[in-house]
């Protein structure tokens, strides 16, 4: 009982820290995935619609992006950039990093999403005398948007997850911060559970916000 | 011709080396209901969907209601028209295809409304008042709010056709509109069609229901290979024939 007083205690005395890092965590998942979001989609638009000089271009830009692990994004964003003179701070590193990671799933997403549309949905559109731009607007974009919700959010709370690897370049988001907690008290375990029950509850909240959205948008059958 | 609404000559159409059409030569005037009958791989879908450019095609001309479909002679050769002239051109004629192709994201009336609002540039309420008009002449109208997902095949295709004729196009295409249908479904669209052409619009049918053809139709033509094998009144055609590939077909389809 006095251990869990302690502990509660700990939390009350960290408890701006704690904040401060929980902020600075939903501070940059949410800039990541916004920006993430935009740049993914117009890859995914560019590999769905674009020619094969531009589809091959951002190709190579997925894959390789997809093909490198996000510590490896991370430190290069804030290391290599600053060496070619482009200089970032560590959250913006960070962000950079993270949301290029973020556009080429979310390109992926929105490419499949495009591309499971039936042809004939195009066709219809086409014979009723819509343009293209008439077609994406009002056909195969919103059908798009409802077939990729589930994997955006999946996205989103792994940008959320992946945010932690920015304590790696000293940006000071809840890992960085609990370690900081722990190393001034010694109760690693109990505040590793805490920032554990930190991502949880964030990540549960864009989960729930998911399917929210996904019941309110849904088709009647 | 003048009185020509739609005038097909030399149409030639390859898909990779295979040539599909080879040299279709047709014609048809206003009011005219003409249905397209032949086995599959002849021709008869492809036919119809270069009319309104859901095809390309690599020689001959369509014209329809006096304007060249598609493609324009210039002096280096011919050329492919603009998008967007291709686009107000689709909308000379109107289109049901096989699968219905209804937008599953939209109800009965928006279906309808698309292209009253988007590509006849209406307000919404007028365009919903046209959408409800035809929704009722298929016999839809307490179904206007319901979702694709939410109607039987044949209330669908319903949809569908009034979502095409709602724009008031020159020709109406068919394309196989019942082949996708349970057969007790089939009755209730063929009903409209024959509706429409009571009404005195002018249709090109491609269909495999060949009592349907064989009441409906002013005329039908035997696709065969790429060219039209024979074409004339369904009554004369289908009692005696002139050619045996005509008879064999008749023979081997399920008219009777």
């Amino acid at each position: 009982m006095s251990d869990l007083l302690h502990f509660l205690d700990q939390i009350w005395l960290a408890r701006y820290v704690i904040l401060k890092g929980l902020g600075l965590t939903v501070s940059i998942s949410a800039l990541a995935i916004a920006a993430g979001s935009v740049l993914g989609i117009l890859v995914g638009l560019s590999l769905t619609y674009g020619n094969i000089l531009l589809r091959s271009v951002v190709r190579i830009y997925t894959d390789f992006v997809r093909g490198t692990p996000v510590l490896v994004l991370v430190l290069a964003s804030f290391y290599i950039l600053s060496a070619v003179g482009i200089d970032l701070n560590a959250f913006q590193a960070g962000v950079l990093a993270l949301a290029v990671f973020c556009s080429s799933h979310v390109g992926e997403i929105v490419r499949g999403a495009l591309q499971a549309i039936p042809k004939g949905q195009t066709e219809a559109a086409k014979a009723i005398g819509l343009t293209f731009r008439q077609t994406f607007v009002s056909v195969l974009w919103p059908q798009a948007l409802r077939q990729m919700l589930p994997t955006w959010v999946n996205t989103a709370a792994e940008m959320v997850k992946a945010s932690t690897l920015l304590s790696v370049i000293g940006v000071a988001e809840l890992l960085l911060r609990t370690q900081e907690i722990i190393s001034r008290n010694f109760m690693s375990l109990q505040f590793y559970f805490l920032a554990g029950l930190l991502y949880f509850v964030i990540n549960y909240g864009i989960e729930r916000f998911g399917k929210y959205v996904e019941r309110k948008t849904a088709v009647p059958s | 011709m003048s009185d020509c609404l739609l005038e097909i000559s030399g149409l030639r159409k390859f898909f990779g080396p295979v040539e599909v059409l080879k040299g279709v030569d047709f014609s048809m005037r206003e009011g005219e209901v003409v249905s397209i009958i032949g086995s599959s791989g002849s021709g008869k879908t492809t036919m119809l969907r270069c009319i309104n450019m859901l095809e390309e095609f690599q020689g001959g001309t369509i014209r329809l209601d006096g304007e060249t479909i598609g493609y324009e002679e210039t002096a280096s050769g011919r050329k492919r028209k603009s998008e967007t002239e291709i686009a107000r051109q689709r909308a000379l004629t109107g289109m049901a295809f096989q699968q219905f192709n209804l937008f599953p994201h939209m109800s009965a009336v928006e279906n309808v409304m698309l292209g009253l609002v988007k590509v006849k540039k209406m307000g919404r309420e007028e365009a919903r008042e046209i959408a409800l008009k035809w929704l009722e002449r298929v016999g839809l109208a307490e179904r206007a709010g319901h979702y694709p997902g939410q109607l039987s095949g044949g209330q669908q295709q319903r949809v569908a056709i009034a979502r095409a004729i709602a724009m008031n196009p020159k020709l109406m295409l068919f394309d196989e509109v019942t082949s996708a249908l349970d057969p007790e479904l089939v009755g209730e669209v063929l009903q409209v069609i024959k509706d429409l052409a009571a009404d005195g619009m002018s249709m090109l049918l491609v269909t495999h229901e060949m009592r349907f053809a064989y009441e409906v139709s002013s005329r039908v033509i035997f696709m065969n290979q790429g060219v039209i094998g024979e074409q004339g009144d369904p009554k004369v055609m289908f009692n005696a024939p002139q050619s045996e590939r005509l008879a064999e077909f008749l023979k081997t389809s399920s008219f009777v």
